[in-house]
C-alpha cells in the first residue's frame, strides 16, 4: 500500500512539480497516471521507490516512510522500469542484465538462475539470452528492461511509458502480462499518453495537471469527460468521441470499450427499427 | 553534479560578461602561466586575491565557491601527497618549508581551477564557438568544441536519469571497499558513454539533414568586436605576465615563514 500525504516537490532549479497530492494506492490496485507534458507524472512516481523525497509531506510504503530507507531497500517492494531501457542496459549479454539486480539483493546463484529463465520465458526473449542487449532493437531494448525488474518479482510495479515504441502485437502482450499481474494481487502503476491503451485496460485513472491531481476515477468515468480531459491536454479515446458526438440519440456517454460500444449500438438500433 | 555546476553558464550581463572570449581566454591562459612559474607561497597568494574582484564584477560568487568546493577534493589529494613527498624528501621531520609548499602547491592547483571556472561562468558556448570561428579555426572544429561543451549539462542531467534507473534495481553506490565502489560506476558509465555515442550520430544526421556543411563560406548572426573594457583587460594581462616574469627573473622571494618572522609554525 502506498499513502502519499500533500506531498509538495520542488527540484534544486526551483521548479515546483509536485503541488500538494495525496493519494493511496491499495494493494492489487491497476492505476494509470495520465496528463500533459511536465505535469509530474515522473516527478510523483520517483518518490514511490524513493528516488525523490518530498520537500513537504511524507509518502508511506507499506507504512514506512520513504525518507527512512534506501532506493535500494525500496526496490525490492518497489520496481520501477524506466521509459527508456538505454538507461539501464550495460551487460555484456540479456542474461546478465536481467541477472544484474537479482545479484544486487543478493539472491543466490542457483535462485538467479531459475528467475532469469523465468522473467525471459514470459517476455519472449529467450532466444536472445546469449545475445548483446545493445544488439536488440527498440522494442526488444524495453522488454529486457522490463524483464530485469520483473525477475525479481516485485509487489509493486512501476511502468513509465511502457506502450512508447511497441507495435500492436507487443502492446496487446503487455496487456495480457498486467492483467495476469492483476490476479497475483500485484499492484500495477502505469504512466502514460496513450488514452486508447488505457482505454482498453481500464484501470483506475489519476489525471494529473500542473503538479495536482485533478481528476481520480475509474477509466470509464475520468475518460469520458472531455471538459477534465482537455484541461490536462487529452482527447478521449476515438470511441468514446464517437458516442459523444451520437450524444443526440440517446445512447449512452460513457463507453470507452469497443464491445459494450457495438452492443449499445446494435440496441439502440433494435429499439429504432421497433 | 556539483563539480559541473561550478562551470555551467548561466546568462546574466556584467561588464566581465560582456568582454570578448578571446581576450578572456588570453587572461586566463596567462593566469595560468604565471601560476605555474611559481612554487612559492606570497606570489601564488597574489594572484588568488587579483581574481577575486573578476568574480565580485561578474556577480558569479555563489556558482564560483560552487566550482570551489568541487576541487577541495583533488586540492585535498595534492595537499596530501606534496606534503607526504617533502616530508620523506626532507628526512622524516616536519618543517616549516615543506609545508609551505605543500600549500604552495594546494594553491596553485586552486588558483587554475579559479581562473578556469570565472572564465566559462562567464562565457556562453556560442560566444565561445564564435571567438574560434574569427580566429580562423575551421568551423568544423568550433562546431565539435561548442557541441562538446554544449552538452556537458545534457549529459550530466542523463547521468543522473541512468543513476536513478540503476539504483531502482538494487545498486548501492556508496556500498563496498575502495575497489567495488569503483567497479559501482560501470552500470552508470556504460549507458552514458552508449548514449553518447547514439546522440552523436543522431546528431550528425539531423545536422546533415539540415545542410551542415553545403557552403564553405558561412555566415554569422553576431560579430564580435573590440571595446574598451577588452582592451583594458589586455592591458591588465600584460602587465600580470610582465610583473611575474620580472619578479621570478630578478628578486628573490621570501617565503611566508620569513616574512611572518618566523612566528609562521
Amino acid at each position: 500500500m502506498i499513502e502519499v500525504k500533500d506531498v509538495h516537490f520542488a527540484y534544486p532549479n526551483g521548479v515546483e512539480a509536485l503541488k500538494g497530492v495525496s493519494l493511496t494506492i491499495k494493494n492489487g490496485e491497476f492505476i494509470a497516471i495520465m496528463g500533459e507534458n511536465g505535469a509530474g507524472k515522473t516527478t510523483l512516481i520517483k518518490h514511490f521507490n524513493g528516488l525523490l523525497k518530498p520537500t513537504k509531506g511524507s509518502i508511506f510504503v507499506d507504512k514506512v516512510e520513504t525518507t527512512e530507507v534506501s532506493v535500494a531497500t525500496l526496490a525490492r517492494t518497489v520496481g520501477f522500469v524506466f521509459q527508456n531501457p538505454d538507461n539501464q542496459l550495460f551487460s555484456e549479454t540479456v542474461e546478465e542484465e536481467i541477472a544484474f539486480a537479482l545479484k544486487n539483493f543478493g539472491f543466490k546463484e542457483k535462485t538467479i538462475k531459475g528467475r532469469v529463465t523465468w522473467a525471459l520465458n514470459l517476455l519472449g526473449l529467450t532466444q536472445y539470452r546469449k545475445t548483446s542487449p545493445f544488439m536488440l532493437s527498440g522494442g526488444e531494448r524495453k522488454r529486457v528492461a522490463l524483464a530485469s525488474v520483473l525477475a525479481w518479482n516485485p509487489r509493486i510495479l512501476i511502468l513509465d511509458e511502457p506502450t512508447i515504441g511497441q507495435d500492436h502485437q507487443q502492446k496487446e502482450k503487455l496487456l495480457q502480462f498486467i492483467l495476469q499481474m492483476k490476479t497475483q494481487r500485484k499492484t500495477i502503476i502505469i504512466v502514460t499518453h496513450d488514452v486508447e491503451f488505457v482505454a482498453e485496460c481500464d484501470p483506475r485513472v489519476l489525471l494529473m495537471h500542473q503538479g495536482k491531481i485533478v481528476a481520480d476515477g475509474e477509466a470509464r468515468k475520468v475518460l469520458t469527460n472531455p471538459e477534465i480531459l482537455l484541461h490536462a491536454s487529452i482527447i478521449p479515446p476515438q470511441i468514446t468521441q464517437v458516442f459523444l458526438q451520437l450524444s443526440d440519440f440517446e445512447l449512452p456517454k460513457e463507453v470507452i470499450d469497443v464491445y459494450e460500444a457495438r452492443e449499445k449500438l446494435l440496441n439502440a438500433l433494435e429499439r429504432k427499427a421497433k | 553534479m556539483s563539480v559541473f555546476d561550478g562551470l555551467k553558464y548561466r546568462r546574466v550581463y556584467s561588464p566581465i560578461h560582456n568582454l570578448d572570449p578571446r581576450i578572456k581566454f588570453i587572461y586566463v591562459c596567462a593566469i595560468f602561466a604565471a601560476t605555474i612559474i611559481y612554487w612559492e607561497l606570497p606570489p601564488l597568494i597574489t594572484l588568488f586575491l587579483i581574481q577575486v574582484p573578476f568574480v565580485v564584477l561578474a556577480g558569479v560568487q555563489r556558482e564560483w565557491i560552487r566550482s570551489m568546493r568541487g576541487a577541495a577534493f583533488l586540492a585535498t589529494i595534492i595537499f596530501v601527497t606534496n606534503f607526504i613527498f617533502s616530508y620523506i624528501s626532507a628526512g622524516y621531520t616536519v618543517t616549516a618549508s615543506n609545508l609551505e609548499y605543500a600549500i604552495a602547491m594546494t594553491l596553485r592547483f586552486i588558483v587554475l581551477v579559479e581562473s578556469f571556472s570565472v572564465f566559462f561562468l562567464t562565457t556562453s558556448p556560442d560566444h565561445l564557438g564564435l571567438a574560434l570561428e574569427q580566429t580562423r579555426i575551421p568551423y568544423e572544429f568550433c562546431f565539435a568544441f561548442t557541441t562538446a561543451v554544449r552538452f556537458v549539462p545534457v549529459l550530466a542531467e542523463e547521468a543522473q536519469t541512468i543513476i536513478d534507473a540503476q539504483k531502482a534495481r538494487g545498486l548501492e553506490l556508496e556500498r563496498g571497499n575502495f575497489l567495488k565502489r569503483i567497479r559501482n560506476y560501470i552500470p552508470i558509465l556504460i549507458p552514458l558513454i552508449v548514449s553518447a555515442i547514439r546522440r552523436s550520430l543522431e546528431l550528425a544526421e539531423a545536422m546533415e539533414s539540415r545542410a551542415w556543411g553545403a557552403t564553405k563560406k558561412r555566415t554569422n548572426l553576431y560579430v564580435l568586436e573590440m571595446h574598451r573594457g577588452d582592451l583594458l583587460l589586455i592591458a591588465i594581462t600584460i602587465l600580470i605576465l610582465a610583473v611575474a616574469i620580472y619578479v621570478r627573473l630578478s628578486l628573490e622571494i621570501p617565503s611566508l615563514s620569513s616574512l611572518l618572522g618566523g612566528s609562521f609554525f
